[in-house]
């Protein structure tokens, strides 16, 4: 009697169409081919079995996505929490487990991958002028998932203007500047440099040492310093004022494009306890603060010339690379993506979007704004909020959303039935407006003790106002509805 | 000595009563609901059947809310209340005293008497059960019927719809919700019905449903059998006013009320879908049976419980749905056909589903409503212009003010001012 009913809906009878078999198949090569490679097949021809894998992959995925085509425009969450894939099943599993499993092959174990690298030294010779090695192995896999999976996005919402073109955007910046630009760079014997990255999420580009580094090299490089501090110091204050966090978070970087492209199958899978929230907050601020330690201690020792604190500054940055630039942004951020939603590293580590956030917070015109009182508490904008916000807790109490960790991904707005939340860089001055539906000033308030006692007493009963069915009152017994 | 405030159902009225009497006073405040442990949006049972979301994830506040709230929740079916000594009866013995009553018990799905009606396999859909029979009715079946032309027939059409079930849909009147929306309104969400395969039967009444245990067929009116292994009874819903008959309380259709939520009972309040108020003009109509009015009456009445006497002032009207893949939004009064001496302007883009209609008096010019299909329109802005009188020609000069749609979607302001000076266009 107390138990509340188990609502483990399953799917219904699963068979699986043309297309997706055709699909699957093309995969399965695919992946196939990639395996036979990392095994050391094709000694001669790695180029072609690892461009091979590429392509049935690609395919794969194109025939699959495809079907967006086939249904209406809209929203497209039929069965989420019933894929095997996408709801945490065995699927989910072991698709965090080869993510996983790469990254820890990628940090610890390259050697395996040594065939993988020498598949993609063609590409690396033609664009940068030199072997290849994991880093750009890495570089080609990650550019090519937010491509493909970002062809996905602009079909899965395609009556959607902002997030078309909001995912052109971080395919853009991925290929363009954390790919294609690096990439020449090198060709042209110039420092690698990531234009679309900044302190403190590419945490060494203020160091000291880059510092060294990037001024002995050409005027580019030091160009490169003067990107380096203003994208931090002018940039970023600057666009997060008039766009909020979006403007970096779900447009430009390239962690949150992988998120808002790879990672949108799993977004609905992120926490949206308040614990979670309180772990959030103290974590990723924790990170910042330690980022920011770590940098004052590198400058500190670099200006007393290295006698302050000798080599315990040079550790502490190796330690901050390794644990939060590795295992953290990596093998958690983007293997537990299945597991724990898309944007674990963005919501828990990432130091940048910790000083997005607090610009965003206090110092932006960006907030999402609630329609009115048309919020029906469903509760789909909470499920779909990758940032694990309870978007619904704000909009059904008419309330407008301002929080740090919102990125500005827009799919709260999208997946609402009734039109409630906007994405806004209104004026500052309604911003933040309190928990009150509209109408609420409109309620007659008579406070008047008096008046109360003399209230109006009830009207006296109406006669025969009619039932509305007889068959009804009768068969409609108290108790029909307790669940058995 | 604290108050005792006992609130039979934990629907949206009584839940967000429970809220505002806990905003309001330090009362001891119980909440006996017989559907589940927890509140949770009924207007999501659609989105669990399809898959967008779990049962934990419709649930608008996590679970420790209640107790850090003081509000105790107690799952049972209250049976009997006894109005003189104050005592609510529970059904497995339970006695509660109570200072102020809340009955916020709702409503239940209406029956037209068809044979059939209770074959396995016919149902209609209000509650959690409902979605777990439907859940064991609906899998591995090769077609259902859905009867009824309004949001749950709709609804149910679309849930079916998205597990690959082939669905002819029943509509007694000549064009979808025709006793809301004007022609052209109807007109989209027709087309919309179908280019989903849906099998749309306008002008088509259940007769009988056909089957030994289980359903088999139904028969139309038109004498059509459709063999079918569900039949989804979306007719409408009546107040559920059993406790209040068998406490004697006074009911019509639902449990009477005044403008303050008072039943013929001392210090006994009805408010939300079962709650029929005593003469017109109170709200929009006698009985509101509306996601938003449960929510505006469970705000009033914890006022009055409170012993702030507040009168329930409908406001200007409004609300929302979604039909397969077009939002609807409506603010204020449209009507199917325009009273007299009230004239309309609309635009609509048939290729793109979207609609906007402004109402508006034909004297003064003065906006009497708004209906959207597939646009998002600003409530306040809408309310606004509503109640400072605006005419139509200023709401369509400043028409970029109520526009609503994400970033890099087409705003409507030069369409509807061609539409304007096209005007009067007929009320198709």
């Amino acid at each position: 009697m107390r138990s509340t009913p188990s609502l483990q809906l399953t799917a219904p009878g699963a068979s699986y169409s043309l297309r997706e078999k055709g699909s699957l198949t093309l995969l399965g090569a695919g992946l196939l081919a990639l395996l036979c490679l990392l095994l050391g097949a094709g000694s001669t021809a790695r180029v072609w079995i690892l461009w091979l894998g590429i392509g049935c992959l690609a395919g794969g995925s194109a025939v699959l996505f495809g079907g967006y085509l086939q249904r209406p425009a809209g929203v497209d969450n039929n069965g989420v929490w019933f894929s095997p894939a996408r709801a945490r099943g065995m699927a989910g599993w072991l698709l965090g487990i080869l993510f996983t499993g790469f990254y820890v092959i990628l940090y610890w174990a390259p050697g395996n991958l040594e065939h993988l690298v020498r598949g993609s030294d063609g590409l690396s010779y033609m664009m940068r002028g030199q072997a290849a090695d994991r880093w750009f192995l890495y570089g080609l896999f990650y550019t090519l998932a937010v491509l493909i999976m970002g062809g996905r996005m602009i079909l899965k919402y395609r009556d959607s203007g902002y997030q078309i073109v909001r995912t052109i955007s971080v395919m853009f910046f991925q290929l363009g500047f954390a790919f294609l630009i690096p990439g020449l760079l090198l060709l042209l014997n110039q420092p690698e440099y990531y234009f679309s990255y900044f302190w403190p999420l590419k945490y060494d580009y203020i160091w000291p040492s880059s510092f060294s580094y990037f001024s002995s090299a050409s005027g580019l490089g030091v160009f490169m310093l003067f990107w380096g501090v203003a994208g931090i110091t002018i940039i970023t204050p600057v666009l997060t004022f008039f766009y909020g966090k979006r403007w970096y978070c779900s447009w430009v970087c390239g962690c949150g494009g992988l998120a808002e492209t790879a990672g949108d199958p799993f977004r609905h899978l992120s926490d949206k306890s308040v614990r979670a929230w309180k772990v959030e907050r103290w974590m990723v601020h924790s990170v910042l603060v330690l980022v920011v330690v770590t940098t004052g201690l590198l400058w500190g020792n670099a200006a007393a010339g290295g006698a302050l604190l000798g080599s315990i500054s040079g550790r502490f940055a190796v330690w901050y690379g390794f644990f939060i630039g590795l295992i953290f942004a990596g093998v958690i951020g983007v293997g537990f993506y299945p597991i724990m939603g898309s944007r674990v590293w963005c919501r828990f580590g990432c130091p940048m979007a910790a000083v997005l956030g607090l610009l965003q917070k206090f110092f932006s015109r960006f907030r999402i704004t609630t329609n009115g009182g048309q919020c029906i508490s469903c509760g789909n904008c909470s499920t779909y909020c990758e940032m694990g916000i309870d978007v619904r807790w704000y909009a059904q109490r008419g309330q407008n959303i301002v929080r740090a960790s919102c990125v500005g991904c827009g799919m709260c707005a999208a997946v609402c039935p009734r039109g409630v939340l906007r994405l806004e860089n209104g004026s500052s001055r309604r911003r933040y407006n309190g928990p009150v539906l509209i109408q609420e000033d409109r309620v007659s308030v008579q406070q008047d003790d008096e008046w109360w006692a003399r209230r109006p007493a009830m009207p006296p009963a109406q006669e025969d106002i009619p039932v509305l069915n007889e068959a009804d009152a009768q068969a409609l017994r108290l108790g029909s509805l307790v669940p058995k | 000595m604290a108050r005792h405030v006992v609130i039979v159902g934990n629907g949206i009225a009584g839940i967000t009563a429970a809220r505002f009497v806990r905003k309001l006073r330090a009362d001891r405040i119980t909440v006996v609901a017989d559907e589940t442990d927890h509140f949770y949006a009924r207007t999501a049972l659609m989105y669990l059947y399809m898959g967008h979301m779990r049962y934990q994830d419709v649930k608008p506040y996590e679970d420790g809310f209640w107790e850090r709230n003081g509000i105790e929740l107690l799952r049972g079916v209250a049976t009997h209340i006894d109005t003189a000594k104050k005592r609510l009866q529970v059904h497995d013995g339970r006695v509660l005293r109570y200072d102020a009553l809340l009955l916020a018990t709702g409503s239940r799905s209406n029956k037209f008497g068809w044979p059939g009606q209770d074959l396995d396999g016919v149902q209609g859909l209000y509650g959690i059960p409902d979605l777990i029979t439907m859940e064991r009715w609906t899998r591995d079946i090769d077609r259902a019927v859905v009867v009824g032309g309004g949001l749950i027939g709709i609804e149910m059409t679309e849930m079916l719809h998205s597990r690959h079930v082939p669905v002819t849909f029943l509509v007694r009147e000549p064009r979808y919700m025709d006793y809301l929306l004007p022609q052209a309104e109807s007109d989209i969400i027709h087309a919309e019905i179908r280019r989903h395969d849906i099998d749309l039967r306008l002008q088509t009444e259940l007769k009988a449903i056909l089957g030994a245990e289980r359903c088999e067929a139904v028969t139309t009116t038109e004498s059509e059998v459709i063999p079918c292994q569900f039949t989804g009874l979306a007719v409408g819903v009546h107040p559920n006013t059993d406790l209040a008959r068998a406490s004697d309380i006074r009911t019509g259709r639902g449990i009477v009320v005044d403008e303050y939520f008072r039943t013929s009972a001392p210090d006994v309040y009805a408010a939300g879908d079962c709650a029929e108020f005593i003469r017109d003009g109170i709200g929009a109509r006698r009985i509101e049976q509306l996601w938003y009015t449960g929510r505006q009456h469970g705000r009033c009445v914890a006022r009055n419980i409170c012993g702030l006497p507040t009168a329930y002032d409908k406001g200007v009207f409004f609300n929302s749905a979604k039909f397969f893949t077009i939002e609807y939004q409506t603010y204020g009064d449209i009507r199917p056909k325009p009273p007299d001496g009230v004239r309309t302007i609309a635009w609509k883009d048939g290729r793109r589903r979207k609609l906007l209609r402004i109402d508006y008096e034909e004297e003064s010019g003065i906006v009497r409503g708004f209906n959207a299909l597939g646009t998002r329109l600003r409530h306040d802005v809408c309310e606004h212009w509503i109640l400072s009188g605006a005419t139509v020609a200023q709401v369509v000069r400043e028409w970029d003010r109520a526009h609503f749609d994400a970033e890099f979607a087409p705003r409507h302001r030069r369409a509807l001012a061609r539409a304007l000076k096209q005007s009067p266009v007929a009320y198709a």
